[in-house]
């Protein structure tokens, strides 16, 4: 799947976008935070506990819960501040 | 009913008499259009603002918007405008206008328009000041103003 990444999260993680492949037990929105966290100290700061960090599983709005089974695009960003 | 993600400033008043024209059944438009502020959140002055987005996200959310706002009131036509990458103090960043028979639906679906694209339309404003750069923080009034419209 591609993920990617917007504003703080994106300059934290340090590039756009990747393609990754999630191994099987990735389910959902908060399994591949966990997941990502532990890929490397960058991860790790971006996705520190506690940061604002909402996700969009195929360009719609996705809770921590929200399955990615199938899902081809994973973005992840900080609440939203436009108008 | 559109909506349109653009770099380029508008002209908020040709858009308005643009949507009007002709439009003999409509007896009410109402337009909001709001301004990039000299003032940063901080207080320092603004040198610009540079809107990130997440463009195919963002279509399909502002045009999520507009049709559940023209699903809750019986609208003419309506436009959302939204600009992305750098903006100057003074220039427009976003534009509203709702057409209607009268003006509460017009002024109440403006409102709504404006109050769900803050909160759901995946855009980031950074600051540019002369201290350096910094991400705008949500802020929890605009939280309540979207969430105000989930209890009617």
């Amino acid at each position: 799947m591609k993920l990617l990444y917007f504003a703080w999260v994106r300059e934290r993680v340090g590039h756009p976008e990747e393609e990754a492949t999630p191994p099987a037990g990735v389910e959902t929105v908060a399994d591949l935070v966990d997941w990502l966290r532990a890929r490397g100290p960058e991860y790790a700061y971006a996705f520190a506990p506690g940061a604002a960090i909402r996700a969009a599983v195929d360009k719609r709005h996705a809770k921590p819960e929200a399955s990615i089974a199938g899902a081809r695009e994973v973005a992840f960003f900080p609440p939203m501040t436009g108008g | 009913m559109a909506v349109r993600l653009q770099r380029e400033p508008f002209d908020a008043g040709a858009e308005a008499a643009r949507l009007t024209q002709g439009r003999e059944e409509v007896g009410a438009v109402v337009t909001f259009t709001g301004l990039c502020r000299r003032g940063a959140d901080s207080g320092a002055p603004l040198t610009a603002l540079t809107l990130e987005c997440y463009p195919e996200m963002a279509e399909q959310e502002l045009a999520r918007i507009e049709a559940e706002a023209r699903a809750r009131w019986p609208l003419a036509d309506a436009l959302v405008i939204h600009r992305h990458g750098r903006i100057r103090p003074g220039e427009p960043i976003v534009f509203v206008a709702t057409l209607s028979a009268h003006r509460a639906a017009a002024f109440e679906a403006a409102q709504f328009l404006m109050d769900y694209l803050k909160t759901s339309a995946p855009f980031w404003k950074q600051e540019e000041t002369e201290e350096g750069t910094s991400w705008v923080a949500a802020k929890a009034v605009d939280d309540d103003a979207a969430r105000r419209w989930d209890e009617g």
